[in-house]
């Protein structure tokens, strides 16, 4: 399965949960799956998904989901520490390993090569580390959600893009009725 | 009253309670304050860009954010400040050790600081220098003026503010 594909298959479920979504192709497929303002869509600043998804768990009882991918996080590796040493049960990274930078023209990553995210956030000090098959990305995301464990979910796949449109919505309304879902 | 006690009062009579921070000599004391404070909660970045990804979650989620950074993060955090704190319209006080200045020890330092104010200045961010200790009066009004205008605010202080480098 290719990105856009496990998005479709655990759209029914990120749909009830608060989600910070990585830049770029991600963000336009879960607009164009399922808009709704429970979705904080990144027009920019790769690499910040986990940290904005860490910074809003921590200030509030909902759960979080970040999705991220293996190249972004390879941009902030240094969120795993900060996740790691700052538990909230309520946060969820979802970390989409496609070893490629998927938005700019598929580009391997390191993390398809030697380098094993899994590994590396298990280093940092994560605690619940799962590595699963795009299929059984829906069982482990509900699974991880029902266990109230802050939880880094590493979800190897295959690389590829849809045609999609960019995400047009004005950033202050992005932001606007996320809060409010939040606060609701 | 100590100035590390006086800026961190202020940011919590400004109902801040999320606060990140990076090292810098200079700050050492207002961020043991910080972490000494039962009102915040403090988590260290271990860079200032990640920072800012705490801090605009932390905003979303209602609280109130601050991050505590040297100078030389404003050249690692353009990119953050403009297409998220700016384009999100989010607020975000930066209190920031304006190293390279005056009694400056580190020459290196220097290199980033005569980019500092025009980088600020180009990224249209309202800009405070703190020279002297009376200076940080203002605190409370920049802090309200950042939360009512939600934009990033950069409070700069140097080493003549906190009574030089000791004796380096």
């Amino acid at each position: 399965m290719i990105r856009s594909e496990i998005l479709r298959d655990i759209a029914p479920i990120l749909h009830d949960q608060l989600v910070v979504c990585n830049i770029g192709l991600p963000s336009q497929e879960l607009h164009m799956i399922d808009d709704n303002a429970k979705n904080f869509y990144m027009l920019g600043t790769m690499g910040l998904s986990s940290s904005i998804g860490l910074g809003l768990a921590l200030a509030q009882d909902k759960t979080v989901i970040s999705i991220d991918g293996d190249g972004s996080v390879l941009t902030n590796l240094g969120t795993l520490p900060t996740i790691a040493n700052n538990v909230a049960d309520n946060y969820i990274l979802l970390i989409i390993d496609n070893g490629s930078y998927g938005s700019t023209g598929d580009q391997p990553t390191y993390a398809g090569k030697k380098t094993k995210l899994e590994n590396v956030a298990t280093a940092c000090g994560c605690e619940n580390v799962v590595v699963c098959q795009d299929v059984d990305t829906g069982k482990v995301l509900q699974t991880a959600i029902d266990s109230k464990k802050m939880t880094i979910i590493v979800c190897k796949c295959d690389s590829g893009n849809i045609k999609l449109p960019v995400i047009t919505k004005d950033p202050v309304v992005i932001r606007d009725r996320f809060m409010t879902a939040v606060a609701s | 009253m100590s100035i590390n006690k006086k800026i961190v009062d202020d940011f919590v009579a400004n109902d801040v309670s999320f606060i990140t921070t990076v090292p810098c000599k200079q700050l050492a004391g207002v961020i043991d304050e910080v972490e000494a404070r039962p009102e915040i909660f403090h988590i260290p970045s271990n860079k200032e860009d990640e920072g800012m990804g705490l801090c605009a979650g932390a905003y979303m989620g209602g609280k109130r954010p601050a991050i505590i950074m040297q100078n030389t993060a404003i050249g690692v955090t353009i990119n953050t400040l403009a297409t998220l704190i700016q384009y999100y319209r989010m607020p975000l006080p930066m209190l920031i050790s304006y190293r390279g200045e005056l009694r400056e020890p580190v020459a290196c330092q220097v290199e980033m600081a005569v980019h500092t104010k025009a980088l600020l200045n180009q990224l249209n961010i309202p800009t405070y220098h703190f020279h002297k200790e009376s200076d940080a009066d203002e605190l409370d009004a920049i802090l309200k003026y950042t939360f009512m205008c939600n934009k990033p605010v950069a409070i700069l202080t140097d080493a003549s503010f906190w009574g030089g480098y000791g004796d380096q």
